[in-house]
């Protein structure tokens, strides 16, 4: 077969292929090196993303797990709980419809829901266009909730400062095993639906020790959204998360003012 | 199904950089995959053969090389060759193994006219 066209003849010479670029099959073509990461536009809109919540002082969560663990109580919840302490908003994600932003907004937040149409994951050009739709939680924090799976979203960074798994115990205990990636890429990992412990057979201390295995530095809560066993610590967590950033956002600020003042002091000289 | 979200990358990337060396055409694409990356490299290849018809890369061939996982164990330090990501350490069969290469998902080159 031609290697350069694989139009399936070992011809050689000059012919064309019935389009207006006839080519000579002896000849060598080019090779260009390009040694560039495929998610790297990805990567320059999430760097976009981070700096705009870099300057904004937004502390932003990116919540990924399998359909049905729980995330969109989990966020009600939360949202309910911190809203009156400091900004908070939620970008959703989902193959289809508004329901989950609808339960969100029911819970006291701004959010907007991407719908994804076939698309298993949320990419960090569409969490731009999602935030111009969006008032910034300034000073706050901003939850991400992506598409129910746990494959897809460990590759994409959306910008974020975190990504939070969620794992209920109506699932198996191995899935930190078996969807490392994910598992891999995680800060905090929040053990859900606790209060349904009597009535599964779900081994915590072997699902935690799955989880450490795949990824040693990952924090682990367990909480039940829906009686609310546990949210303090995870609360507390978020809390931590925002007054971070905020701290970070007021020493770029005072490097910023310093310089600016030293610049003065020359002019005024 | 990512690997189509790869695939459309790929194609970007290709045709772009195709483009800006004035190329009427990309005849060869090597791409360089890790052993330990989120991507089922038949899936991808599967993909990008849908993807690659109607642009400047239709027909071209796709080669994936697969880069090797590696990893250092964090029970007895070992530098160890790693096949999955939560695997034990075959030296002390401890935990964890951090993975130090083989998560890698580039374009490496392609071939142009």
């Amino acid at each position: 077969m031609c290697a350069t066209c694989g139009c399936g003849i070992n011809e050689t010479g000059s012919h064309s292929h019935g389009h207006d670029h006839p080519h000579d099959h002896a000849a060598e073509g080019r090779l260009i090196s390009i040694e560039r990461d495929i998610l790297a536009k990805n990567a320059g809109f999430a760097a976009g993303n981070r700096r705009l919540f870099a300057e904004r002082g937004v502390f932003t969560l990116n919540l990924v797990s399998s359909p049905g663990s729980g995330k969109t109580t989990l966020l009600a919840q939360t949202v309910q709980a911190l809203r009156e302490e400091f900004p908070v908003a939620v970008i959703g994600g989902d193959q289809q419809t508004a329901r989950d932003a609808e339960r969100i907004q029911a819970a006291g937040a701004p959010a907007v829901q991407i719908n994804t149409g076939k698309g298993c994951h949320l990419d960090a050009h569409g969490v731009g266009h999602a935030l111009e739709r969006l008032p910034m939680p300034e000073g706050g924090v901003l939850f991400i909730e992506n598409v129910g799976n746990l494959v897809c979203p460990a590759d994409f960074d959306l910008g974020e400062a975190d990504k939070v798994v969620v794992l209920s115990v109506t699932e198996g205990e191995d899935k930190p095993l078996k969807y490392a990636n994910m598992f891999a890429a995680a800060r905090l990992m929040l053990l859900n639906k606790t209060d349904l412990l009597p009535y599964v057979d779900f081994d915590v201390e072997r699902c935690l020790e799955y989880a450490r295995r795949v990824n040693p530095d990952m924090q682990i809560l367990q909480l039940s959204a829906r009686t609310g066993d546990g949210m303090a610590a995870w609360l507390d967590w978020v809390r931590q998360g925002q007054q971070a950033v905020l701290a970070q956002q007021i020493s770029r600020l005072e490097a910023e003012l310093t310089s600016a003042r030293a610049r003065l002091a020359v002019n005024g000289r | 199904m990512h690997e189509m979200a790869l695939a459309e990358s790929i194609l970007n990337i290709v045709e772009e950089t195709a483009r800006n060396r004035g190329a009427i055409r990309v005849t060869g694409l090597r791409l360089e995959i890790g052993e330990l990356a989120n991507v089922e490299s038949e899936a991808l290849l599967f993909c990008l053969d849908v993807v690659l018809r109607g642009s400047l890369a239709d027909g071209a061939q796709t080669e994936i090389l697969t880069l090797p996982g590696q990893g250092q164990c964090l029970e007895c330090g070992a530098i160890v060759r790693l096949s999955a990501l939560y695997d034990p350490c075959p030296q002390c069969d401890g935990y964890p193994v951090r993975p130090t290469g083989g998560q890698e998902m580039r374009v490496k080159d392609i071939q142009v006219e």
